[in-house]
């Protein structure tokens, strides 16, 4: 009850603080759906593991996605890179902060890492709103800027799916001024199934430990019964 | 040979098995009578309520930190050198914890869990003693004791933070420590002493993993075994604040006092489930703890060059942080900084005093008037306001809110002499009341 007065008083201290970010599209996706999350890890290793490295995974895990070993080698895997391997980068990271002025950060679990205290699921939202608003800008030597990373250092991987956008300086919006190979509708999919699989990365037995804690509860419940009827047995005596 | 006498004498004289290793042993160690003291015979108020499940609590949370942490080291590897991805090895040992080794992960969730978990039942059980003054003469040892737990729990924690060595450890370790550099003419020497380095490197995290996993957890457990013998020196306190060795049967057994085993065990069984209960939601559907357990910036690794935005320390410390932020002047040629850090080593410190600083004739705030509910309730919500400011960004107004709480956190304490007097009290019944 204290804790919540408390909220209440700093409630408006909170609203303006949020105020200067700017606003999240809702990661429309969910991690338990498994064509999804393949599409995903297709469009990862294609497009993202060039110059960022997933180095906590092991390929054989992306087996846990319902694929086969040989699926995975076949489709998901660098060459020369074995079934056990970490998912390591295909570029040198000393080569890579020559080319960007940084080495592209691992991205095993920045869904993670960009969450929020108190919402640790706004990494998914982060992710997904950044991914789409890439726009051509020729001030940044990448030809490229965001509206949710304001002068990024990574430039448009997936302009040939979105296709280039531009930022209306007036109202402030993006419009799509040369279409990629995926429709706006089709770019928002392949973006939510790559946000997934990025959230999954993140911590891949997530379902299970889900699963597992409702077990766990289940047990403790009954243990509950038990304990509290024994306390009761022992204590009837007592006034 | 001397011997306690009771159920010993029972298996003396049966010569089963079970009766002549019993007799064997207690020839040897007091292991009969240490049960009998420490449990079987060992007389607690029957009126305990809710509050008095966290003493237990905390001793869970103790050996599920242990427990877990014997495991975590097993794997963990405290080494700030970069591996073939570019990434520190112990960050990337903690994620192979979370990935690669088999359960590593409910280890690493119950560990990191039972950190914030370990704070909420010693704070309910801090809570406990100071509404119903069980920090009174007798137990002033039992109290110390506690309170030197308590700050070797702090200790403890902030060694710990730094090992997953990401982005909020390292930087976090960085501000605290840098905080003796403000200590007049030896800060600056200390600092670089506790570091091991001029910066907070490789060096430092190994000498903070070898207090996490030693020197720490030794003291902890001495302090704690000493903080139980000073309590079953005195007996227990209860509710009503009375002392129940007052009124004794015939056998000099407390009339309000039943043995702590089995109805004690038994009880905090039914505690023990319950919390169970409540670490398990948190550690199976939300193990970041809404990113105040596990802060979601700690998922970048340590980056000496980069700063975050925002430099929060763990939910535990935010008020003793607030306190530290609130001193903003330079007294008597000193600088605020310091100050900051002598108003937050007393905020913990002050708890010491409390036996000596309360002189209200009754102990529990049963039988004390409303001076002091409306004291302790305002206390209380200084430390939650003080708590939460210290998890925002300084602000010119979180600086002045945070300034009145800390100016209250202390009259609270230094005025105690005079409110505690000046209450209206109640008559203290004779017995204790089971409400």
């Amino acid at each position: 009850m204290k804790k919540f007065l408390i909220a209440l008083l700093f409630a408006p201290v909170l609203a303006f603080a949020a105020g200067g970010n700017v606003h999240l599209d809702k990661w429309p996706g969910s991690v338990s759906d498994k064509a999804a999350l393949q599409n995903g890890a297709k469009l990862f290793v294609n497009y993202c593991q060039n110059c960022h490295g997933a180095s906590y995974m092991r390929y054989k895990n992306l087996m846990d996605l319902g694929l086969t070993e040989a699926q995975v080698k076949e489709n998901l895997m660098l060459a020369g890179d074995k079934i056990g391997d970490l998912m390591m980068v295909a570029a040198r990271s000393d080569e890579q902060k020559k080319w960007f002025g940084a080495t592209p950060p691992d991205l095993t679990i920045i869904a993670r890492a960009r969450g929020e205290a108190g919402n640790a699921g706004a990494g998914a939202d982060w992710l997904y709103t950044y991914l789409r608003t890439f726009y051509k800008d020729d001030k940044r030597p990448t030809g490229w800027n965001n509206v949710a990373f304001e002068a990024v250092g990574m430039p448009h991987v997936l302009w040939e799916l979105q296709g280039t956008q531009v930022l209306n300086h007036e109202t402030h919006k993006l419009e799509l001024a040369v279409p990629g190979k995926l429709s706006p509708a089709e770019y928002d999919k392949a973006v939510s199934d790559l946000v997934g699989f990025m959230v999954w990365m993140g911590e891949p037995q997530q379902e299970f430990r889900r699963t597992l804690g409702i077990f766990v509860l289940a047990f403790l419940a009954l243990l509950f019964v038990v304990a509290y009827a024994l306390k009761k047995e022992y204590w009837k005596d007592i006034h | 040979m001397t011997m306690a006498g009771g159920n010993y004498e029972k298996y003396k004289s049966d010569g089963s098995l079970a009766g002549n290793v019993l007799e064997w042993v207690d020839a040897r160690f007091p292991a009969t009578s240490m049960w009998k003291g420490h449990l079987s015979e060992y007389y607690a108020p029957k009126n305990f309520n809710f509050w008095y499940f966290f003493g237990s609590l905390a001793l869970l949370v103790l050996v599920i930190q242990i427990v877990t942490g014997i495991f975590l080291v097993m794997h963990y590897k405290p080494d700030a050198a970069l591996n073939a991805a570019g990434v520190p090895v112990a960050f990337a040992s903690v994620e192979y914890i979370m990935r690669d080794v088999p359960g590593g992960w409910i280890i690493r969730y119950m560990h990191s869990t039972g950190a914030s978990a370990f704070f909420i039942v010693v704070y309910l059980h801090m809570f406990r003693g100071l509404i119903y003054g069980s920090y009174r003469k007798p137990r002033e040892l039992t109290w110390l004791f506690g309170v030197g737990i308590f700050l070797v729990l702090m200790g403890e924690a902030f060694f710990g933070y730094l090992l997953p060595w990401g982005q909020m450890s390292y930087w976090g370790a960085q501000v605290i420590v840098n905080l003796f550099g403000a200590i007049p003419v030896i800060g600056n020497d200390l600092s670089i002493v506790i570091r091991g380095d001029f910066v907070v490197g490789d060096a430092t995290l190994n000498r903070f993993f070898s207090f996490h996993v030693i020197a720490f957890p030794l003291v902890l457990i001495g302090l704690v075994a000493a903080h139980i013998l000073a309590l079953h020196e005195t007996g227990s306190n209860n509710p009503d604040g009375i002392d129940i060795k007052e009124k004794k049967d015939e056998k000099g057994i407390p009339l309000d006092g039943i043995p702590f085993h089995p109805y004690y065990t038994v009880k905090d069984i039914v505690g023990v489930v319950v919390f169970l209960m409540v670490f398990s939601a948190v550690m199976f559907f939300a193990p970041e703890g809404a990113g105040y357990f596990l802060e979601t910036p700690n998922f970048y690794p340590a980056d000496p060059l980069k700063t975050p935005p925002h430099i929060a320390p763990v939910w535990y410390f935010t008020p003793y942080y607030s306190i530290l932020r609130a001193m903003v002047w330079n007294f008597f040629g000193l600088d605020a900084k310091f100050w900051g850090v002598v108003a937050m080593g007393a905020s913990v410190v002050i708890f010491a005093f409390l036996p000596w600083l309360d002189r209200s004739p009754v102990r529990s705030i049963r039988y004390r008037g409303p001076i002091t509910k409306v004291m302790i309730t305002l206390f209380v919500i200084c430390f939650f306001i003080l708590g939460y400011l210290g998890t925002l960004s300084p602000s010119p107004m979180g600086e002045l809110i945070s300034q009145v709480c800390t100016v209250f956190y202390f009259a609270f304490f230094l005025g105690m002499p005079w409110w505690s007097r000046m209450d209206k009290f109640k008559p203290v019944p004779e017995r204790v009341t089971m409400k």
